[in-house]
């Protein structure tokens, strides 16, 4: 990282907290949104753009998350519980589904997590009991931050989750910068670019394959356990595949086998959903429009451009 | 039935360009919706509106593919997936577009009312009519691929597409008029699927999935397995429904898994 790079970061983190001091609710929800979608789709990114397995299921993770989450606050007023159990659960998912998921790759994989992620789905559409089936669970509360009993924080009012959503996923990002950075992440894009070398050295995929699979599972049910406080609702939609397809959209929007690809992405996604809103309700056609035109023309993402094409010109004198 | 139809588009567009398309679901939704407009709204023969809607979807199949499929052959499998997924987003919302985003039931044409008696028990026309027609398009599908020069040079570049490039077959032509021929057999089973069916925005999204479920569990690029799998696959929604309702979309998926992991090229895969 050069001195810049850092100069840079940092201007953004400052820019970040004191964000809530100068705009409104609306900018303020929809910040959050863009973290949660940034934690998952970094979690999803570490299986495609690191080890180069297509998840379609990821959604179902979220759900996990999503759901975990909800139903210990709607017992336990804590939001910490919440979060924690919320990605944990979504890691014990992603382990135990993993582990049957990664023996293949490739277009198999692909369908395999699609199916497990279809399954997630149905349950939370059908099995009422648990899940209130298809009008989810509905009143969570927006819990104080803390241990019952030992300390809380209050959390209700929309800048303090929002600060809330921004440690947390800060941290969650730091920490996925480390993983990559590590002997862990080399090993990882080593097994992308050919798995057969990496295996002559004694090393098991599988294994390697089965903890990105478990750490991007991890990610999904932490992002996921952030948003039913923030909508006070959980739906099944959010297990549908359709649902997985948004952080591979956004990855390949600001660019697979870059870091920050996936935050990037993340932010135009929304930032063109609201700009495109606000002249006509159909804003899908325009975004699947600009998805397909991106994968014609500039396959690399936006994170690649700009570093390749523009950076060069304005290192020009 | 309908879904054996959308199936078998999705199977020779996989098995022949090698492209999981999963905007055929949205061919599927348009031809649903073209068959309803010209029978429903317009009033036109029921036959009529079929061929024409099938048209309709083979103009805007040639377009896809002339103009962004063949540019996708050659790379990497997520960038196929995605931008087949961004022309579900446009179809989607085009649809919602032109015709609103609720639900639609068509008439269903005079001459298909009533039951007749099947084996003692009363049967709806129409629906002894879908099984005809999807066994019929299955035979003709056979002797087409099997039979014909066509069809030769289809399994041709299908199994090598360089061989059967370097032995003069026009691949980028014949590959437009496979994926034109796919788009038009999903059309006929949305258009079939009409009077029977609603007609909503989502109906491509949910159908596409069970395509996958069915093209899986019978390997991918699989005809025969596609046929049988769809079978499998109705069979088990109906039963499903009749015996445990929470769990019917659940088993699907837990077959496809299943299949997915213990023999992954699929039941009738080589």
């Amino acid at each position: 990282m050069t001195k810049l790079k850092l100069l840079l970061l940092a201007a953004l983190i400052v820019f970040l907290i004191c964000l809530p001091s100068f705009t409104g609710k609306y900018l303020l929800y929809m910040t959050i949104q863009i973290l949660i979608l940034s934690v998952f789709a970094l979690g999803f990114n570490l299986l495609l753009g690191y080890t180069g397995l297509l998840s379609f299921g990821q959604a179902g993770f979220f759900a996990v998350g999503a759901y975990a989450c909800a139903k210990i606050l709607l017992v336990i007023p804590s939001l910490l519980i919440g979060t924690v159990a919320g990605a944990a659960m979504g890691g014990i998912a992603a382990l135990i589904l993993g582990y049957l998921c990664v023996r293949h790759s490739r277009i198999y994989f692909s369908m395999l997590t699609l199916s497990f992620g279809m399954m997630i789905y149905s349950l939370a559409w059908k099995w009422r009991e648990v899940t209130g089936g298809d009008d989810g669970l509905v009143g969570i509360p927006r819990a104080p931050f803390g241990i019952p009993g030992v300390f809380s924080i209050d959390m209700s009012s929309m800048g303090r989750y929002y600060y809330f959503v921004l440690i947390i996923s800060l941290i969650a990002i730091f920490i996925l910068y480390r993983i990559i950075n590590s002997p862990f992440g080399l090993t990882l894009k080593g097994i992308r670019d050919s798995e057969n070398r990496v295996a002559f050295a004694g090393i098991s995929i599988r294994n390697y394959r089965l903890l990105s699979f478990t750490i991007a599972g991890l990610y999904a049910g932490l992002a996921g356990s952030l948003l039913p406080p923030l909508e006070n609702t959980v739906t099944p939609p959010l297990a549908h595949w359709t649902h997985s397809a948004e952080p591979v959209m956004v990855t390949l929007l600001g660019g697979i086998h870059t870091f920050s690809g996936p935050i990037v992405g993340s932010v135009i996604f929304y930032l063109l959903k609201d700009i495109i809103v606000r002249v006509t309700q159909y804003w899908l056609i325009w975004f699947g429009a600009i998805v397909v035109f991106l994968v014609l023309v500039f396959r690399g993402g936006i994170v690649v451009f700009f570093s390749d094409r523009i950076m060069p010109l304005l290192k020009r004198p | 039935m309908y879904l054996w139809l959308l199936s078998a588009g999705l199977t020779l567009v996989f098995g022949v360009l090698g492209v999981l398309n999963f905007a055929q679901g949205s061919l599927f939704m348009l031809g649903a919706y073209a068959t309803f407009t010209l029978y429903g709204k317009l009033g036109l023969n029921f036959w009529l509106s079929i061929i024409l809607s099938l048209i309709c979807v083979g103009v805007i199949g040639a377009v896809l593919e002339r103009f962004f499929l063949r540019r996708i052959y050659d790379i990497d499998l997520p960038y196929q997936l995605i931008l087949t997924f961004g022309f579900i987003l446009v179809f989607d919302d085009l649809v919602k577009m032109v015709w609103g985003g609720v639900a639609m039931i068509p008439p269903m044409p005079r001459f298909f009312e009533g039951n007749i008696p099947v084996f003692g028990r009363p049967f709806p026309i129409y629906n002894l009519f879908i099984s005809f027609a999807g066994l019929a398009v299955a035979l003709v599908l056979w002797l087409i691929l099997e039979k014909t020069w066509w069809g030769r040079m289809i399994r041709a570049s299908a199994s090598d597409r360089e061989m059967a490039s370097a032995i003069g077959i026009n691949i980028p032509m014949l590959f437009t008029t496979v994926f034109v021929f796919a788009a038009m057999l999903t059309a006929l089973g949305g258009a079939l699927g009409t009077p029977v069916r609603v007609v909503a925005p989502g109906i491509g999204t949910a159908m596409i999935i069970q395509a996958f479920v069915i093209t899986v569990i019978g390997g991918l690029g699989n005809l025969k397995g596609a046929f049988v799998g769809a079978l499998i696959v109705g069979i088990l929604t109906s039963y499903g429904i009749l015996l445990f309702p929470i769990f019917e979309l659940f088993i699907i998926f837990v077959v496809m898994a299943v299949v997915l992991m213990v023999k992954p090229e699929g039941l009738f895969g080589k």
